[in-house]
This record gives C-alpha cells, sequence and structure tokens, in this order.
C-alpha cells in the first residue's frame, strides 16, 4: 500500500506536469476559456467571444502538488512489511 | 409660389437635415463590448462585456450638442478564471443582484473637434456603477458612418456611429472593497469601449 500510494503521488504530478506543459504552460491563473477577436469591417470594432477551452495555471500545478504531497504523507501511516512477513508470504 | 412661401419650406428642410440622429446601441450583431483591465499580482484580470444598450442623440453638423446614455449589464462582464468570475459577480465586489447595471449618462461635451467623421471630445457625463454616481470626464471619438448600416445589417437603411473611448476609474470610488485587497486587486480598472449604433432611415 505503502509503494501504491507513492507511486500513485508521482505520477499525480507527472499527469499534472505534462498537462500544464502541452496546454502551453500558462504561468497565469487557470482558465476555462479563451477570449477570441473577431474584427468587424465595417465599424472596425473588435468583437469578442469565448471558447470553451481548459487552460491549467500555476494553481493547476500547486493543486497537483498539495494532492501529491497528500498522498505521499498518507504513504507514511503504512509500515513497511517485515522481513519475516514477507517471508512467511513466501 | 411666392418667396416668402419658399423660405419657411427651406428652413424646415435644414432644419430636419440637421436634426440629431438617435442611435441605438444594442448591436443586432453582439460586437459591442466593454473590456475591462486590472492589475493583480501573478497576472492581470482581463474581461469584457457585451451585454450592451442605450441611445445616444447625435448630430453630424453639431457634434457639441450630443447627448446619451449608454448600459452595461454586470451579467455580461466576463472573465476567463472561473472562480474569478463568481467572485466577480458576487455581492463581496460588484454585487450583480443588486446592482445590475453600469451606466454612463453624458452631460457635456468639451474641446470637441472633428476632422472628416470623426470627432473626438472630452464627454463629462454621470458614471454609475455599484450604486454610486460620480462625475467622470471621459475622452471619446465618435466615427459617423453614413449610409453603413445596411453594410452591416442588410435589408436596413441608415447610418452608424462608432464610439470608442480609454479611460481608467477607480473601484474605490464605487465603494467596491474600499481598502481592501489592494495588494490582490488594483484600485484603478481601465476601460476601453468599443460599441457601435444605428440609426435606421425609413
Amino acid at each position: 500500500m505503502k509503494k501504491i500510494l507513492q507511486l500513485l503521488a508521482v505520477l499525480v504530478l507527472l499527469a499534472a506536469g505534462a498537462t500544464w506543459l502541452a496546454t502551453g504552460a500558462n504561468r497565469g491563473w487557470t482558465k476555462t476559456s479563451v477570449m477570441v477577436r473577431t474584427l468587424d469591417p465595417v465599424t472596425g470594432i473588435e468583437g469578442i467571444t469565448y471558447d470553451k477551452k481548459f487552460l491549467p495555471g500555476v494553481d493547476f500545478l500547486g493543486a497537483a502538488l498539495g494532492g501529491a504531497a497528500l498522498l505521499a504523507g498518507t504513504s507514511f501511516f503504512f509500515r513497511k512489511p517485515k522481513l519475516n512477513q514477507q517471508q512467511n508470504n513466501h | 409660389m411666392k418667396l416668402t412661401h419658399i423660405i419657411p419650406l427651406v428652413s424646415l428642410a435644414t432644419a430636419v437635415y440637421a436634426a440629431p440622429q438617435a442611435f441605438d446601441f444594442k448591436d443586432p450583431k453582439g460586437v459591442n463590448n466593454a473590456v475591462f483591465q486590472l492589475d493583480a499580482p501573478l497576472e492581470s484580470i482581463n474581461g469584457s462585456a457585451n451585454g450592451i444598450s442605450g441611445t445616444v442623440s447625435f448630430d453630424p453638423e453639431n457634434p457639441a450638442a450630443t447627448t446619451g446614455k449608454i448600459v452595461v449589464t454586470v451579467d455580461s462582464m466576463t472573465v476567463p478564471n472561473p472562480m474569478q468570475n463568481g467572485h466577480l459577480h458576487s455581492d463581496k465586489w460588484l454585487d450583480a443582484a443588486k446592482y445590475p447595471e453600469i451606466t454612463f449618462e453624458t452631460k457635456s461635451l468639451a474641446n470637441v473637434k472633428t476632422n472628416g467623421d470623426v470627432t473626438t471630445a472630452d464627454v463629462t457625463g454621470t458614471f454609475s456603477l455599484h450604486g454610486v454616481s460620480n462625475e467622470i470626464t471621459v475622452p471619446v471619438k465618435f466615427t459617423y458612418l453614413k449610409d453603413k448600416l445596411s453594410a452591416r445589417v442588410p435589408n436596413l437603411k441608415g447610418d452608424l456611429l462608432v464610439i470608442r473611448a480609454n479611460f481608467a476609474i477607480n473601484r474605490e470610488d464605487f465603494n467596491i472593497n474600499k481598502g481592501q485587497y489592494e495588494d490582490k486587486v488594483s484600485p484603478t480598472i481601465n476601460l476601453s469601449l468599443a460599441i457601435a449604433g444605428s440609426s435606421v432611415t425609413k
């Protein structure tokens, strides 16, 4: 169990880091939409619409780090199996 | 026809021609927008509002006589971060439920300069936000586009009036978290308005 939790913690960190990098390494806050500007040719006004897009930011990385720390911390509540227990199992 | 009859007719025709036109700023194309920006430590908060309406009376022969009122609905204000969006509309910030509209109503124009279809002026008016009304002066650019409505909205004939304005307000002047969160959100709100109104001719 200890190993599983520690492995999960590493996986959470790696997955969050990879997602953050793959979506453009946004160093601001997480966004769920992006502003799209479209020029109105008659008036010259740039109209603004929002496209739904998940753009993870540093708060996303922070949450992932917190989650990983929680998993790793929880793993310390589980003891390593003792040597004689391991031998008995074999 | 006697000359005495013609003079009143000419005067009437001139008066009709020179009458101010009412421009409706409820944009059927949904292009009109107000952009707002506030500095914050990690990144500036950038958003926009498209719930714009109002009427402006504009006379191309006498732009100094321009009057009108522009309304922006608080509900239409959007920022890309969902948590910030919730805070923005909540009673902690703009309180959209209690104060659903932001308005600007003109009082007077100064430094009016016209060059072709473009008029610039310093417009003084009442800016109402979060239940507080303050008099402010805003540099405004009016662009009068005669007979251009049909190019934008087929089957309608008339003129367009484009209004652009860039200015800043202080949120504390409008009782929005006065003296609070200054380390997190700047008290200065930069605003940029780009709107087009139409005047339909029959």
